[in-house]
């Protein structure tokens, strides 16, 4: 039997609601003035201070191999190091991945093995033989486990340490020979979709993305959130790196790409159009970070100017969503993975 | 049926975001279908059409819409237009009058409105039985234009097959369909029978065409409220059989906000006043120089020597990249900062040589072992620790670097628990350390010059290298 609420209890449950409600407009106040401090540093846009940038030329972009073949769509795609190898979910060309519904894969550094995980809450790691017989899922290391799906996976500098991010939340940084986890990130309300290594030789830093809209960026040390970012109006599905390491692109279920830059902490550039409705799945950079590639849900590719954020060129050719794609480690080519079922490689 | 008010339907919602991962994009589609239907802004005119024996009412040109697409959407390309249009009809919102394929052609190829009662956002999810009643009712009217597809045909068979034993009922449901619809006046028929046909293309869609329907599995369990009872097209009552939805149910409960969460929140904010943030205008700048400067070697920007082997099958450039022997550009590139030295094997290699000919080079080997270090799997580290400890910083070390004696007392503090990240401090005040004076120096030694200009001893300079040495001096 409950007992009645006491005058004594009421009260102290009162007194909580108020501190809660306290901190929540002290939290509210420190944010406007935060906004307020950060605007101050908002003197002009990057695209007008581009306008002294010469223009691209014309752009020549086409397929250059198509890769076919799959059973199933193409949820992601990674390149070798070597530059010429990929690894994707499912596809006989470059590695067949021995698991069902894998929405994550990574090639390791050293070229030797693959990482992937998806719907089974886990990423593996199995090592990569020459001899196409050998049975790979026998070889196949656990690496990570999430409590729900893993949605991004991401070698950090070397075979022994991966990153991963998973639709329970968090991102994850374990050690591959043990299974140990060295840090975990907490911070993301939702879903985290995506994350991207800092390119930095000395870096300990990586951005996630999520369904929360937020953009962090985290320290692999620490575990603590050292920045955040939240300007998209939905999901973000993919953060990549500016080569420097100075700044960040998004892309997002709103239909738009977004430039962050870490120093000025905060949006620098929008990459929309009136006719562009359909959300971005993946982005990336080409070499010099003139270029930001975005493969769209409307089945295209759009290519943008980063600096004066003009888009220069539109490409067709999937014939379904492209779900993934990623700049060739020499910048020569990028690579789209499709629900069409193939991949393309553009140059 | 009006092309004009929704009406409400279903699980309604106010919140979009908490139905269909794809409500985002079905919003912003229903905002274009209205404006080219609103003759009084601009839209296009929709009209009745003499055919042949007949009218066809409600109706507009596929040239039309691509024209108002290019117009009010700033579309400069009709292929642009064409495939967003044929993507609005992929998704049901509009469809040609006589073919199941949702696309949209520049042409006088005639289309129509998709009601609101059917749209996407409705978020419908019709049942077999309803798709069975479906096409057994179209087999019932004798009208040319609602003769069953090939491929409709074969579905009817294989649908008769699987509910081979509720086909009375089926059959049943189907006549009274017919029934009602008889009621119903000829033009305002026509008008429904094809918007009900164009319905079930996109849900049950030509083989080979696209089934916009899918989602995205990452996204499908956010749905409010996955265990709803389905509605029928044709008021079928559920009678459990039918499949669940492909949805991934979320295992974890929604958060509630606690005081911790809020005061972390707090303390985060903070920490972001205090942060030091430049201006706009200079990381601008910042960008735009650091893109300058790599633009030359960005392939999708400027034509690479030799030529892309993606596009010539050529594979020299790789080739090249691969060997020993750098080219004046890849070696220019080393002098842009420490970090792209060290960034390329072949850069560290030089950098290491030149450091050696000078006696120096403990405090790159230094950095290169604390890199080694954090890419060791766990179990080594404390050992490798350890043995970084004893070559370059214990007292009487073979290879003694030089640390301030801040930096050196934190770094004997965290040996005492040996980690990855033991030497972060030190490997940043060495690094500081190369930066300010050997990488100075290793820029202007002959190792580096010889290699930059290409001054190699017995080697001829090819064509290309001569133009560098031109351009370079």
């Amino acid at each position: 039997m409950r007992s009645p609420l006491t005058p004594e209890m009421a009260t102290q449950e009162v007194q909580l609601n108020e501190t809660l409600a306290h901190l929540k407009t002290e939290s509210e106040t420190l944010k406007t003035k935060l906004e307020e401090e950060r605007a101050k540093l908002h003197d002009v846009e990057l695209h007008q201070v581009a306008e002294k940038v010469e223009g691209l030329g014309q752009f020549v972009m086409k397929t250059r191999r198509t890769l076919k073949g799959h059973g199933n769509k193409v949820l992601c795609m990674d390149w070798c190091k070597d530059k010429r190898r990929i690894v994707s979910s499912s596809q006989e060309h470059a590695v067949t991945m021995p698991c069902t519904w894998v929405m994550a894969c990574a090639y390791a550094p050293s070229g030797c093995a693959v990482a992937c995980g998806g719907l089974d809450n886990k990423c593996s790691v199995y090592p990569l033989s020459l001899d196409k017989n050998e049975n790979l899922a026998a070889k196949k290391k656990s690496v990570a486990m999430h409590t729900n799906y893993l949605s991004a996976c991401s070698f950090t500098n070397s075979d022994m340490q991966i990153l991963t991010s998973s639709g329970d939340g968090t991102c994850a940084l374990w050690d591959v020979e043990s299974g140990q986890l060295l840090q975990s990130f907490h911070g993301h309300a939702a879903d985290v979709l995506c994350l991207d290594l800092a390119p930095s030789e000395t870096g300990n830093t990586f951005v996630s993305g999520g369904c929360d809209k937020k953009a962090n960026v985290w320290d692999m040390r620490s575990g603590q959130c050292i920045q955040s970012f939240e300007t998209h109006e939905s999901d973000i599905n993919s953060v990549r790196y500016y080569p420097s390491g100075d700044a960040f692109a998004s892309g997002s279920d709103d239909a738009t790409c977004r430039l962050y830059d870490l120093r000025a902490d905060r949006e620098v550039a929008i990459y929309s159009k009136e006719s562009i409705i359909f959300g971005v799945s993946s982005v990336d950079f080409s070499l010099s970070g003139r270029l930001l590639f975005g493969g769209y849900n409307d089945y295209t590719i759009n290519v943008w100017d980063v600096l004066k954020g003009t888009r220069v060129s539109i490409l067709f050719g999937h014939e379904n969503r492209v779900s993934t794609l990623r700049v060739s480690p020499d910048g020569t080519a990028f690579c789209t993975g499709s629900w069409d079922h193939t991949l393309r490689i553009w140059a | 049926m009006a092309e004009g008010a929704k009406e409400p339907v279903g699980v309604g919602t106010t919140d979009p975001e908490e139905d269909s991962p794809n409500m985002i994009v079905y919003r912003k589609i229903e905002d274009i279908v209205t404006r080219i239907q609103d003759e009084n802004a601009g839209g296009v005119s929709i009209r009745t059409v003499k055919s042949f024996l007949s009218k066809i009412p409600s109706v507009v040109s596929g040239a039309d819409i691509v024209q108002w697409l290019m117009k009010n959407l700033s579309v400069e390309d009709p292929a642009e237009a064409i495939h967003l249009g044929s993507l609005v009809a992929a998704h049901g919102y509009i469809f040609p009058i006589s073919d199941h394929v949702l696309m949209l052609k520049d042409d006088g190829t005639l289309y129509r409105f998709q009601s609101p009662y059917f749209w996407p956002s409705n978020c419908w999810e019709p049942e077999n039985t309803d798709y069975a009643i479906y096409l057994c009712k179209r087999t019932m009217q004798n009208k040319a234009r609602l003769e069953l597809a090939d491929y409709e045909a074969e579905n009817l068979a294989r649908l008769q097959r699987a509910f081979a034993r509720k086909w009375e009922f089926i059959f049943m449901q189907a006549e009274a369909q017919v029934k009602i619809d008889r009621k119903k006046d000829k033009a305002e028929r026509k008008i429904l029978d094809s918007q009900e046909r164009a319905f079930w293309d996109v849900h049950r869609p030509v083989p080979g065409c696209v089934n916009t329907t899918e989602m995205d599995i990452r996204k499908c369990r956010r749905e409010r409220n996955p265990h709803r009872v389905k509605k029928s097209v044709y008021g079928v009552p559920d009678d459990g059989q039918s499949q669940p939805s492909p949805v991934h149910i979320s295992s974890q409960p929604t958060k509630k906000t606690t005081k911790e969460d809020v005061q972390k929140e707090i303390n985060f904010l903070n920490s972001q006043l205090d942060r030091h943030c430049m201006k706009v205008s200079k990381v601008a700048d910042s960008l735009m120089s650091y893109t300058e400067q790599f633009m030359e070697y960005d392939p999708f920007v400027s034509a690479t020597e030799p030529s892309n082997p993606w596009i010539s099958d050529d594979m020299s450039f790789w080739d090249l990249e691969a060997s020993r022997d750098p080219s004046q550009q890849r070696v220019k590139k080393w002098g842009f900062s420490l970090e792209e030295a060290l960034k390329d094997p072949a850069g560290r290699d030089q950098f290491l040589k030149f450091l050696e000919s000078e006696f120096s080079s403990e405090n790159l080997r230094f950095w290169l072992a604390v890199q080694d270090l954090k890419r060791r799997p766990l179990q080594d580290v404390s050992s490798r620790a350890q043995e970084i400890w004893q070559e370059f910083l214990a007292e009487g070390a073979p290879s003694p670097i030089n640390l301030d004696s801040h930096s050196y007392e934190r770094t004997s503090q965290n040996i005492k628990d040996p980690g990855r990240y033991s030497y972060e401090d030190a490997q940043e005040h060495i690094f500081k350390l190369m930066k300010s004076d050997s990488y100075a120096r290793f820029l202007r030694s002959n190792i580096y010059q010889d290699l930059l200009l290409a001054r190699k001893k017995g080697k001829s300079l090819t064509g290309k290298r001569l133009t560098g040495l031109m351009q370079s001096s």
